[in-house]
This record gives C-alpha cells, sequence and structure tokens, in this order.
C-alpha cells in the first residue's frame, strides 16, 4: 500500500546485559492513523515508541529487525542521517513536559530549534507559527505564551506546548509517550482535547502510549495490547473495547469495574476514628494552604480525600501526622484532643496513626531487609524481641500474601513494586494502628497489582477495624473502595459524603466537573463530555 | 519585585554579610598573630637584645597594652585607612602592599587567562567523547597534575624548561621597566606550574556536572528532536551546568591570589605571598594582618561574585514563576 507510513518487522530489543525489552514485534502505521499503544509497565511500550524514531535508550541495543519509516530503514542508516528524521519528520512528546523541557531557555526558543537546525523554516516563521500553534492547543496569550521559562508555566499548559512544539516541522508522525499520565484530571481533559483536535486537523500520524484504557480510547483508531514485550493482541479501537479476544486484555478491562458494596455509617453514638475541627495551616508565613478544614472519619471506614494538585490532601495528612502544627483548629482522636504537634504525642498516640506512601521505592531503606523494615515498627510500638518479634513479622508478612520464609530476608532491592508496597503496607500494619493513611498508594501501580494492593487492604480492614484515610486523584479507585468521599479545592473541603451520594446525586459544581472528567471506555466519551461542557 | 532589583538586593545583602565575616576574621587574625610564639620585641631586637631596649621596643609598639586596647587601636587606624607602618623597615604597609600586589595580581591573571579556557574546554570535550581514549587520557593526566605537590611540579618545568633547555629564565621577577612580552617571558614557568595545577581541578568539575545533567530528560528531548551531540552539550547542558562550574572557577581564582606561597618562592617571585612568609618570620605583625586580610577580601568578593553569576545565569531565580 503507498500509504504505509511506518512499517516496523519483528523488532528486537535488549538491554546490554541481555534482557529482552521487545521479543520481535511488528507494528504498521498508514498515514493520518494513530495507534494506541497499551500494556503495563515493562511492556515495552515506550522502547517501542523511541524505535519508532530509530533511537534506543542508553544501555539497550537493537537485536534485530527493521523499521522502515516512508519506505527507509531506519536501522539500516547512519547514526547522522537518522538525526534528519527526529524532530523533523518523527517528533517526541514525553510524559513528563516539566522535565522535559530544558529550564534554561525559553519556550519560543525551544519551538524554533527544531525547525531551523532542520531548515524547516527560519526563526521568525516559526516563531509565527508558534504563535499559531498555541493558539490552536488553547494557550492562553499566545503571542507572549512563548516568552516564559518552563518553571513559570503550568503541568497542563507545558504538555500543550510540548505537543506544540512536536508538530513545529509539520511531522509526518508523533509519538505520545503517556502525554497526560502526570497531570490532573481536569487538566488532562483538556489536553486531551488540544492534542486530538490539532492531530487531526494537521492529519498526523500519531503511536499514542498510555496505560489508560479509555484515554486510548478517545484518542486511538486501533490499539495494540503489549506484555512483556510481546504482542497480546491488536484490533481496531472499538472492536478491542467491546470485544476483546485474549484474557489479558480482558483482565485489564474487568480491573476498571472494581467497586466495594455500600456499607451503612457505623452508629452515631461511636466517636469518629478521627476528627478534624476547623484546621488551617500554612507553610512558613506564606497564604494559609488549608482553611478550616473540618472532616470526620468514620471508624473502621475507609475515607477518600480527592482533588487536583495542590488542593491540600497531603497537607491535611501532615497535619493529622503532626508533621505540621495548624495555626488554629482540633484534631480528636477518638473523641480526645491530639497535640497539634508531633513532640508533643504520646507514644500511643504516635501508634494509632501511621503512614503508607506512594513511592514504595524511596519509603523503604534500601539496605534493611523486610525482617528490619517490618520489625523495628513492631519492636518499637509493640515492645516484642526475639521469638515473638520474628513471629510477628512472619504474621505479617502472611498477611500482606508474602510468602514468611522465602521473604522475610529479602531487601526491597528483591522485590517488585507490587510488593514493595505490600511491605509498605506491613509496616504500617505492625505498630497495630487504628488510622492509616494512604497517601496515593496505587497511583504509581500497574492496573492489575494495583487492584491486588486494593483487595488487600479491604480485606486487612475487615480483619483489623483500622480507617483508612484514602488520598488519590484517581476516581476510579475511590469508586471500587471508598465508603465516604471528601472533595478539596484549594485547601478547602468543598463537598463530602457517602461514596454513592457523591457519584450518583451530588450538585456540587466542582464535584461534578471532577467526576465527569475521568476518562470511560466508551470511544465517544470525549467528544461528549466536551460538547456538553460547550453548553453549559 | 524584578529579577534584577532582587539580585540587587542580594548583592547588598551579601556585601554587608561579607564586611561581617571580613571583621570576624581580623578577629581570628588578631588572635592567631598573639599566639605566635616568643616576645616580638625580642626577636625584632634578636642578639641585641638587653632588657631596657626591650621594654623601650614593647612601649613604643604598645606591647605593654592589654589584648583588647591593642585590637581596638588596630580597627581604629584600619577604618581610617591606615594598614600602619612595617616593624622591619618602617615603610607603610599599604606602600609595600601595592608593590606585591601588582606583581601577584599579575601571575594570578596570566595564569587564569590560561586556565580557565583550557579547562572548560578540555572539560566539555572530554564530556563530549566520554569514555574514549581523549577522557581517559585526560582524566589521568590530571588526576597526576592534582596529586603532584605544585613545588615539584614547579621544580620539574623549571629543570626542563629553564636548565635543560634554557627557554625561560629561573627567576620569575622582572625589573620595573620591562614590557609586557618581557613580563610575560619571566612569569612563564610559574604560570604554567599554577595552570597545571587549577586546569585539572576546573576542567574535572566541568565534565563532572555536564555529564551529570546528560541523563535529564531535556537532554533526551533534545536528542529526539534531532540535535547533533556536540550542540547538545553545548546549547542544551552547559547553560544548566554554569552554576557549579563557575563556583569551582571562583575558588581556584581565589587561590591563584592568595594560595600560591610555594611557587612564587621556588622563582623568587616578590609577590604577596612571599612578603607574608617573610613578614611571619620577621615578626612583622601589622604586614602579616594586612596580608590576611585581603586575602580574605579576595577569597569573599569571588565567592560573592560567583553566587551573583549563578543565580544572573538561573531563569529559575531571575524569573518569578507567574
Amino acid at each position: 500500500m503507498t500509504d504505509l507510513l511506518l512499517d516496523i518487522r519483528n523488532l528486537q530489543v535488549a538491554t546490554r546485559l541481555g534482557a529482552p525489552i521487545l521479543r520481535g514485534i511488528d507494528l504498521s502505521l498508514h498515514r493520518g492513523e494513530v495507534m494506541g499503544l497499551i500494556g503495563e509497565s515493562g511492556a515495552g511500550k515506550s522502547t517501542l515508541g523511541l524505535a519508532a524514531m530509530g533511537y534506543v535508550q542508553e544501555g539497550c541495543r537493537i537485536n534485530g529487525g527493521a523499521v522502515h519509516f516512508d519506505g527507509q530503514d531506519l536501522l539500516a542508516l547512519p547514526e547522522k542521517q537518522r538525526r534528519l528524521f527526529r524532530g523533523a519528520r518523527i517528533a517526541y512528546v514525553a510524559q513528563s513536559a516539566a522535565a522535559s523541557f530544558n529550564p534554561a531557555w525559553r519556550l519560543i526558543d525551544q519551538f524554533t530549534e527544531a525547525p531551523r537546525l532542520h531548515g524547516h523554516a527560519r526563526r521568525a516563521e516559526s516563531e509565527a507559527d508558534a504563535h499559531d500553534l498555541y493558539g490552536r492547543m488553547g494557550l492562553p496569550d499566545p503571542a507572549d505564551f512563548g516568552l516564559r521559562f518552563p518553571h513559570q508555566v503550568s503541568g497542563g499548559q507545558l504538555q500543550r506546548a510540548m505537543t506544540a512544539m512536536a508538530m513545529a516541522c509539520r511531522p509526518d508522525l508523533i509519538v505520545f509517550d503517556e502525554p497526560t499520565t502526570a497531570l490532573d484530571v481536569t487538566t488532562q481533559i483538556e489536553v486531551l482535547a488540544a492534542i486530538r483536535s490539532v492531530v487531526r486537523d494537521l492529519n498526523s500520524a500519531a503511536l499514542y502510549i498510555t496505560h489508560d484504557l479509555a484515554v486510548v480510547a478517545q484518542m486511538a483508531d486501533r490499539i495494540k495490547v503489549l506484555r512483556h514485550g510481546e504482542e497480546v493482541e491488536e484490533a481496531p479501537t472499538g472492536r478491542l473495547i467491546s470485544a476483546p479476544q485474549k484474557e489479558y486484555t480482558r483482565s485489564l478491562w474487568a480491573v476498571r469495574n472494581l467497586t466495594r458494596p455500600a456499607r451503612p455509617k457505623p452508629a452515631e453514638t461511636n466517636h469518629p476514628a478521627l476528627r478534624l475541627k476547623g484546621v488551617t495551616a500554612s507553610y512558613g508565613r506564606k497564604m494559609a494552604v488549608l482553611r478550616d478544614v473540618s472532616i470526620d472519619f468514620a471508624a473502621g471506614r475507609t475515607i477518600a480525600v480527592v482533588g487536583e494538585s495542590g488542593s491540600g490532601k497531603s497537607t491535611t495528612a501532615r497535619a493529622i501526622t503532626g508533621l505540621l502544627k495548624p495555626l488554629s483548629g482540633d484534631i480528636e482522636l477518638r473523641g480526645r484532643a491530639l497535640p497539634a504537634a508531633l513532640r508533643d504525642r504520646t507514644k500511643a498516640e504516635l501508634r494509632s496513626i501511621q503512614m503508607i506512601y506512594q513511592m514504595a521505592d524511596t519509603a523503604l531503606n534500601p539496605r534493611q531487609t523486610l525482617r528490619e523494615i517490618i520489625g523495628r515498627p513492631a519492636a518499637f510500638y509493640g515492645g516484642l524481641r526475639g521469638a515473638a518479634l520474628d513471629a510477628r513479622v512472619r504474621e505479617l508478612l502472611a498477611a500482606i500474601e508474602l510468602e514468611p520464609g522465602q521473604f522475610i530476608d529479602r531487601r526491597p532491592g528483591e522485590l517488585s513494586g507490587g510488593q514493595k508496597q505490600r511491605v509498605g503496607i506491613a509496616r504500617a500494619l505492625a505498630a497495630d494502628p487504628e488510622f492509616i493513611i494512604c497517601d496515593e498508594v496505587t497511583s504509581a501501580l500497574d492496573q492489575l497489582v494495583a487492584e491486588g494492593i486494593l483487595k488487600l487492604l479491604m480485606r486487612l480492614q475487615e480483619q483489623t477495624g483500622v480507617t483508612y484515610m484514602f488520598i488519590t486523584h484517581d476516581l476510579s479507585t475511590v469508586r471500587a473502595i471508598a465508603d465516604s468521599v471528601v472533595v478539596m479545592q484549594k485547601g478547602a473541603v468543598v463537598d463530602q459524603g457517602s461514596r454513592d451520594h457523591i457519584f450518583q446525586q451530588s450538585t456540587h459544581p466542582y464535584t461534578r466537573r471532577l467526576l465527569d472528567s475521568v476518562p470511560e471506555t466508551d470511544t465517544d466519551w470525549l467528544t461528549r463530555t466536551l460538547a456538553q461542557r460547550g453548553r453549559g | 519585585m524584578t529579577g534584577k532589583a532582587r539580585l540587587l538586593r542580594m548583592i547588598l545583602g551579601r556585601l554587608v554579610l561579607g564586611l561581617l565575616t571580613l571583621w570576624l576574621i581580623s578577629v581570628l587574625i588578631f588572635l592567631a598573630v598573639s599566639l605566635l610564639p616568643g616576645d616580638i620585641a625580642q626577636q625584632i631586637l634578636g642578639q641585641s637584645a638587653t632588657p631596657e631596649t626591650v621594654a623601650a621596643l614593647r612601649r613604643e609598639l604598645g606591647l605593654d597594652q592589654p589584648l583588647l586596647q591593642r585590637y581596638l587601636d588596630w580597627m581604629g587606624t584600619l577604618l581610617a585607612g591606615d594598614f600602619g607602618n612595617s616593624l622591619s623597615n618602617g615603610r607603610p604597609v599599604a606602600d609595600l602592599l601595592a608593590a606585591r600586589m601588582g606583581k601577584t595580581l599579575f601571575l594570578a591573571a596570566y595564569a587564569a587567562a590560561i586556565a580557565v579556557p583550557l579547562a572548560l574546554f578540555l572539560g566539555i570535550l572530554s564530556a563530549y567523547r566520554r569514555g574514549s581514549l581523549f577522557d581517559r587520557a585526560v582524566t589521568g593526566l590530571t588526576l597526576t597534575m592534582i596529586s603532584f605537590p605544585e613545588f615539584f611540579i614547579a621544580y620539574v618545568l623549571m629543570l626542563f624548561l629553564a636548565v635543560r633547555l634554557p627557554f625561560f629564565p629561573t627567576i620569575a621577577d622582572y625589573g620595573s621597566d620591562a614590557g609586557l612580552i618581557e613580563m610575560l617571558h619571566r612569569t612563564f614557568l610559574p604560570a604554567m606550574a599554577l595552570v597545571l595545577v587549577v586546569t585539572a581541578h576546573m576542567m574535572r568539575m566541568t565534565r563532572a556536572a555536564i555529564i551529570n545533567l546528560m541523563a535529564q530528560p531535556y537532554i533526551g528531548m533534545a536528542r529526539l528532536k534531532g540535535i547533533g551531540p556536540l550542540r547538545v552539550i553545548l546549547v542544551h547542558a552547559l547553560p544548566n551546568a554554569l552554576a557549579p562550574i563557575i563556583n569551582v572557577v571562583a575558588v581556584n581564582i581565589a587561590w591563584l591570589v592568595s594560595g600560591v606561597v610555594i611557587v612564587e618562592v621556588v622563582f623568587v617571585y616578590p609577590g604577596l605571598g612571599q612578603l607574608m612568609v617573610d613578614s611571619v618570620s620577621n615578626r612583622d605583625i601589622p604586614v602579616v594582618q594586612a596580608c590576611c586580610l585581603i586575602f580574605a577580601a579576595v577569597y569573599i568578593l569571588l565567592n560573592l561574585l560567583a553566587d551573583v553569576l549563578a543565580i544572573a545565569t538561573n531563569p529559575r531565580l531571575m524569573h518569578r514563576a507567574g
């Protein structure tokens, strides 16, 4: 066919040490077509995306196969000639725009660099084009936008600026590598809409890499599912979603439908596990970051705290743990006042509140064995030693479904991401707490792994009666496990209620906006939502 | 506030802090000098010391006063712009310093003018060719230079370029009527010795600062825009590596002004360093104190300059988020 743009045949990529990343992938893409690449981390999506540019990351190499772009085998060309394609005919949009723009240069200079170097346009022409594209991407004040430095621009705007930059030479193909993963849902929807309209207007072909099915369903004409460097299946978007052929694809879909049945509120006579009353806090002498926050955390329940980044979710957690002393307001633990500052709290009070962190990688000491990591709080709070301590650590390991005999002397480096997060949970449980703060505990994990963690948390709650404060920006997780929901915006609680009330009946405009922004696998979702907003 | 206004305020603040530091150093110097062993009057008089002459000299020098009084007197004259008079020849310290300062600054500028560009060039090139034979050769060579004491390098240079092959004089001092060419020629060997020592340090820092950035996503992005490796380093990595490079350059230039005592002695070059060494052995206290203060001021000023430049080249600090 003449309009075949990218044709990858039997591509094999491995690390220099020999570990395979791609095990013989075929991919073909026509002009103007958008293909979604989906799979969990380690599936080889990004490696495949980069290989389409004839590029491999340092420490990796291509062991076989061919990458034909517009009839030329990129892999057979010398590096110098491959460079002529990059940025000019194949462009790349990275996951973290904040890290992928050079902090030392203004956005416009970064925009015009590729067109000037590739001889596509002179500076003045390219600048005029930048203004046009910034406008199309819905960036504010397009004529002056480029004069800013990357740190002066928000994450969502940077991601749009990066898409505009990728368009600068009007490439035939753009590789989008998780372009909205780092964004809040409310920002994500705007960026998705902007990307989609520009890709359509300019008729570029695209590879759209993501782990989020719902997102790829809005963007792609066809979807390819990858796992462990191999293709699972490929089909047109509608068919892959409505009738997936492979078990693995179906399991990806199923995760989205995890829900816990609604539970009645505990009796009013009981004290809540934790209560915040009018808490106001700030960092330094700056503006308040928490304004009059009041939340009741019903005992034995999961209370999800949701909101965009900067809404005060994590700051609320810091106030509860005592790391940040509020300016005013009270915190009560089981009806008794809790001292605001960490150093005034008793050991029993410290024991009652534990935390599980987003990045298990950095929250676990890589030099310690699981015995030490989990044993430490058990010894410190529980006073356990010797055989009793050993038994307790084994019991906790069994509780998080890690075979004690096999795992007790391992270090975090020998665990997978999901296993590390399980260890984080065991460490929190080791103190035998009443209240656990889960700060985005599943957002760094793949969907299937995250699902396992959520199920584990729910089971542990049924066994121990612990209360969870579940901080997240992922509303499908909230739907899966929360009993009630607190919505925060700009440091204040704007809406709260039972999960079903919030999801089905809340009339608060911000809550509605947040809920409507969560992508659905329905391929028309983006179009429909944008149309509704246009009317509203 | 605009970036410039903030920068100006920061400079003023740092100057005030610098003056405070200088004052603390003056106290330390004064105490350290008063701890020098032996009675100063006794040392100065040497063989001709009799109890009467010593007592008379002590009175004349004010050494019979309490320590605090002597410090206040010294500070008083210093603030009036007077460094006092030398004890060994009675000439004003300021005049002595002025003559030596010119020589020291000339040698430092000479060495810096060669060493700084050379270090940047080698550092960038070895980062560009990381892992190559060139990189390893430069790394090996610079490590060798760092490891040798500077007097050794100085004597080796002298042996080969002045004694075996008499291209350059062994005594670096130039007369007052020497032209620039002659000055450069006479001071070539000490300047070379200094260049070899400081280039290694600056070059390694430049290389490390650039390589450190090469794993940044924006470097990967630049490559994916089809930009060649040299431009990636010069245009995308270097501007972000300036702060550490500027810092190491400033420290090395400060060392060139104040730390070159040994090289000056080897080449019999009458700079500030030699003046200070001589003054310490002569117990010429006002000169020692003045030299120390000048060295301290050089360090403080160059560090201030480095900080200002590091801020001025960092858009995050010059242009507020907005």
